[in-house]
């Protein structure tokens, strides 16, 4: 047989020029925390948390609902919110930093169990920014036509991995669902993704001990690997280096802060909030995200939870923009804005 | 350029005021920010940032925590004005 004369060429796909997000879900527990009941562990006052975190309250998931519960119950609202059938979805991710496996990702649990299968499924690791790292992986799929529809979902579920004794998160951490469909759209529905990492500070959030740690304790106990934080540090970096990646996003986007309808920001923290809110110079008419009051601190739940809220509560319109960020361990960071489904 | 004592003491009190509410006269030199003024730690965070916008330094978390007079401060800023 004789070889061919030219070299084949793949066939390659093609997308729709646009996506957008079709539908949100959430999922809340139903255990409502109070800053009392956080006291019990921690020398700390309902007045003192209030002032320093804007935290009235957060939920905590009972020891029977795992990860995957959540995302499941998030993911199935996002699906119907969209009007988009299980078996349409072609990749599900799963944005988390507490499926308590580290092998397989959760995301393949979500996918069966919503009859999505055999979707693609993965997870994805970028702490608190990790939502909007998956809504940009989700945006590039369907555009770069690998997949249809993408279930994109945050849920944490730190409460797991809280030391209820450690006085600067022990009031912070709490847990969520929050969830979206990306899909195809006639007009621009997700802009340009601004992101990055800062791995020169990975040691800034993080679990405390390794697994390693774990196997090679023989006889001395070793701490859970709960998550802990430099406080300050988290501070100075989220408001000061992630207000200019604001702006850089709404640049990119080839928008104004005074078309944005709302500001979505992590939930990490309401004087965080606050003060990335005023660095950025948003004009009075956009709605600011404060989810975090009752809902603590979801890590990767958090934008969608707080996107799901905004919606549900008419804080901000259906087909308004709205400014996402999310930031947090890694130091990772990711920003879009997007058209509010 | 290095900027005078009284100049830098007004551009603290300044930046106390913006980021607290506090009125800049009770910015004093031997005052401490946590226990006289009443200045959290974020807040504190905050003002050190606009500070080292303000005045053209740097001030690393490694030193800042150790500032907790506003004359420490004063002092620190002048010093790295040289």
């Amino acid at each position: 047989m004789s070889a061919p004369t030219t070299a084949p060429v793949l066939r390659t796909r093609r997308g729709p020029e646009h996506a957008r997000i079709m539908g949100v879900g959430a999922w809340r527990p139903e255990r409502v925390v109070t800053n009392e009941e956080v006291c019990q562990h921690i020398d700390s006052t309902d007045e003192w948390i209030r002032q320093r975190t804007g935290i009235e309250a957060r939920g905590w998931a009972d020891a029977g609902t795992s990860v995957v519960d959540m995302a499941v119950h998030a993911g199935a609202e996002a699906l119907a919110a969209a009007g988009v059938e299980p078996s349409r979805v072609g990749a599900v991710i799963v944005a988390t930093v507490s499926h308590p496996y580290q092998t397989p990702a959760a995301a393949t649990q979500v996918a069966d169990r919503l009859g999505a299968t055999p979707a693609a499924a993965w997870d994805v690791s970028a702490g608190c920014a990790a939502f909007c790292h998956a809504v940009a992986q989700a945006a590039d799929l369907v555009r770069g036509g690998t997949s249809e529809h993408v279930l994109v979902v945050g849920v944490d579920k730190l409460s797991d991995f809280t030391d209820l004794s450690d006085r600067s998160t022990a009031f912070l951490f709490a847990d969520g669902a929050g969830a979206v469909v990306v899909g195809p759209s006639g007009t621009p529905g997700i802009g340009p993704t601004v992101w990055g990492s800062d791995g020169s500070q990975w040691d800034v959030i993080r679990n405390r001990t390794s697994w390693l740690e774990h196997r090679d304790a023989v006889a001395e106990a070793v701490a859970w690997p709960a998550l802990q934080q430099e406080g300050q540090k988290v501070f100075r970096w989220a408001v000061f280096a992630m207000a200019p990646l604001a702006q850089q996003a709404i640049d990119a986007a080839g928008i104004t802060a005074g078309d944005l309808a709302a500001f979505i920001p992590h939930q990490a923290n309401m004087r965080i909030i606050d003060k990335l809110a005023s660095q950025v110079g948003l004009p009075e008419h956009v709605a600011i995200a404060r989810d975090i009051r009752t809902t603590g601190n979801t890590s990767a739940a958090s934008v969608p939870l707080a996107m799901h809220r905004m919606l549900a509560e008419g804080q901000a319109p259906s087909g308004g923009l709205a400014l996402l960020i999310g930031f947090g361990a890694g130091l990772s960071y990711a920003a879009q804005v997007v058209v509010l489904p | 350029m290095a900027q005078s004592e009284n100049e830098i003491l007004d551009g603290i009190a300044e930046l106390v005021n913006e980021e607290t509410g506090l009125p800049k006269e009770s910015v004093e030199m031997d005052k401490s920010f946590t226990d006289d003024l009443d200045i959290d730690s974020l807040s504190m965070t905050s003002i050190v940032v606009h500070a080292e916008e303000k005045f053209g330094v740097t001030i690393p978390d490694e030193d800042s925590k150790n500032l907790r007079t506003v004359r420490d401060v004063v002092a620190y800023i002048q010093q790295a004005q040289g």
